[in-house]
């Protein structure tokens, strides 16, 4: 998952989809000095890591980010519920030595 | 409930000792994760950057609250603000308070965190999936200044 993660092309090319609209390769390739061919590489590796997808709009092959589960709002506080519970158990450690 | 979130610890540790774990800044910063500039002041923006493994350039800011020795302290925080130019007073925080009790074996230790409701679900969204993904901190200021620019 870093190592998709981990390379300033991808990052850019991620943050272009963050809006949610999905995207054709000529459109992420605009304005960067990438060729189709290696943006095509990179959506590649996002898509191998699950956190891009491909959908078909017509003939046109287009990229968006994978969709977040059903339940964002509850799926975000389980998450921060397990972020504190971690936090706690250092706190514990630290005040009871 | 879909706004808070509520967490009880019994510590074995005096109440006295708690507070400190919590209120002194560096001692919080090395179980929260966060280097903090400096000490907490009721009603003083908090400032630093998140020591977690993975998001080491998220600065971390908060309002402190309310600090009342050994029973209450208190904050706002943006989660995931990241750019030092943002007025994030305008933004919508939560709010995380610490209380502690007394006990036969040590201290009882509340925390709430509330008012995820009012958090952008954008932001939220994107917050969740970086953590659920473990992406990079430097995700977290591209996505941001995508958000941002119009």
């Amino acid at each position: 998952m870093f190592s998709a993660l981990g390379d300033e092309t991808r990052l850019s090319m991620l943050a272009r989809l963050v809006n949610g609209k999905p995207q054709s390769i000529s459109r992420l390739t605009a304005g960067t000095d990438l060729t189709r061919q290696a943006v095509t590489k990179h959506l590649r590796v996002l898509e191998d890591a699950g956190v891009v997808r491909c959908v078909r709009v017509g003939r046109e092959r287009r990229f968006e980010l994978e969709p977040a589960p059903i339940d964002d709002v509850r799926s975000y506080l389980e998450h921060v519920s397990k972020q504190w519970d971690v936090a706690l158990a250092r706190l514990k450690a630290m005040v009871e030595e | 409930m879909t706004d808070r979130i509520e967490k009880t610890i019994e510590l074995k540790a005096p109440v006295s000792r708690v507070w400190r774990a919590l209120t002194d800044y560096q001692e919080f910063g090395s179980w929260f994760r966060v280097r903090l500039e400096g000490p907490f002041v009721p009603g003083q923006v908090s400032r630093g950057y998140i020591t977690h493994p993975g998001y080491e350039h998220v600065r971390w800011e908060a309002i402190v609250q309310k600090m009342e020795p050994e029973r209450l302290f208190s904050f706002t925080w943006h989660p995931y603000s990241v750019d030092p130019n943002e007025d994030f007073s305008a933004e919508p925080s939560t709010l995380i308070e610490f209380t502690l009790e007394k006990t036969a074996h040590g201290t009882l230790l509340r925390i709430v965190e509330s008012g995820f409701d009012q958090l952008p679900s954008k932001r939220r969204d994107l917050a969740f999936r970086m953590n659920e993904r473990g992406w990079s901190a430097q995700l977290v200021n591209i996505a941001h200044h995508v958000e941002h620019a119009p």
